[in-house]
């Protein structure tokens, strides 16, 4: 599939999603961000915590992109890194993300997000300038890709609520499983 | 010196885009989720989703009035600030107005606000044993902030009504203090 119809597939899903106002989406994130920093001490708890909220999320709504948005299979990692900046993140929060700085390898990507739902009204104050706010999408890209066999890491290394320019999440794939056939399906 | 851009340079009148419905049902369950965890029994629960809604609705009616300064009036009078609860405010969260606001025919100082269908609702499956569990208590939270940032010192509760034969519809019931 070419860059354009990845384009126009995520704009097709986008139109048919039930849609609601992105504010109160933005609002209720900020309100359980603020929530964990009260329950933990330590604000790399706070990260690793939207970390594990994120894949709890991925691994359910990676069947709801599946179903909804109408794809063939991808043919790799390449086309899969496509597909979620074009058609999924356009389909569930209405914007597209980026995909650059491949390695040699095509095992590593980043994904480029100018536009950042979550942090709507958002300014980190001095004392969270190590919170990754938007941690969550870490979780939900690692459970989603982990559901199609895709084991990887994910990392918010540029974050425009600490002042960088642009946000990048960096994508590390670690391994390619294989699906186990249970021992009830061993041949004898 | 450079000035560097704050989020005070941010022009507030446009408002941001939309996000899919199911984006906001994933992030509530997993709201509903942590709170669970560490709930001690279902009014704790609801407590903490009104206490977090709380926040939201103070500043969603700073937004709007911050946003519309120009004919954006506080409510001083309850009735007119009910109203307004029921149909802009309920139109910015969810798009529409509520279905119902009346005056209790019973009780002082109490109204309801009807809602078929609640948002918050709509991606919980309640299992028996949290029986009258109802997360629009999130909305209830965000109604009180409201009032409250409106002068009005209110209680509000989401409520389940069981209708006989028809799906459970949820009534906010507002209490005013004197």
């Amino acid at each position: 599939m070419s860059a354009r119809s990845h384009a126009r597939a995520g704009d097709v899903a986008w139109g048919r999603m039930t849609k609601v106002n992105g504010e109160l989406f933005a609002l209720t994130y900020g309100a359980m961000v603020k929530r964990l920093l009260e329950d933990h001490s330590e604000i790399d708890e706070v990260n690793e915590h939207l970390e594990k909220m994120g894949y709890n999320i991925g691994i359910r709504l990676v069947d709801e992109f599946l179903a909804k948005s109408g794809l063939p299979p991808c043919s790799g990692f390449v086309e899969t890194a496509e597909v979620v900046a074009k058609v999924a993140f356009r389909m569930f929060l209405g914007v597209t993300a980026d995909v650059t700085g491949w390695n040699p390898e095509g095992t590593v990507f980043s994904l480029l997000l100018a536009d950042n739902p979550l942090a709507e009204f958002v300014e980190l104050p001095r004392q969270y300038r190590t919170l990754s706010y938007s941690n969550i999408l870490c979780g939900v890209l690692r459970g989603a890709l982990e559901m199609i066999q895709y084991r990887v890491e994910v990392q918010f290394v540029r974050d425009v609520l600490r002042g960088d320019d642009v946000n990048e999440l960096r994508v590390e794939l670690k391994e390619i499983m294989n699906e186990e056939m249970s021992e009830e399906y061993k041949e004898d | 010196m450079e000035h560097r851009r704050s989020i005070f340079d941010r022009d507030i009148s446009r408002s941001r885009a939309d996000v899919s419905l199911s984006a906001f049902g994933f992030l509530f369950s997993e709201l509903v989720q942590q709170i669970q965890r560490e709930a001690e029994s279902i009014n704790d629960l609801e407590g903490q989703l009104e206490q977090i809604g709380y926040g939201v609705g103070v500043k969603v009616l700073e937004l709007l009035a911050a946003r519309d300064r120009r004919n954006f009036r506080h409510k001083h009078k309850l009735v007119p600030c009910l109203r307004f609860v029921s149909t802009t405010l309920w139109r910015y969260l969810f798009g529409k107005d509520a279905d119902r606001l009346e005056k209790s025919s019973e009780h002082d100082n109490e109204y309801y606000i009807h809602e078929q269908e609640p948002l918050t609702n709509m991606f919980i499956s309640v299992p028996r044993e949290y029986g009258a569990l109802n997360c629009a208590a999130y909305t209830a939270g965000i109604v009180c902030g409201v009032l409250d940032t409106s002068g009005f010192t209110a209680k509000v509760q989401a409520v389940t009504i069981e209708e006989p034969g028809e799906v459970d519809k949820t009534v906010y019931v507002v209490k005013f203090d004197e």
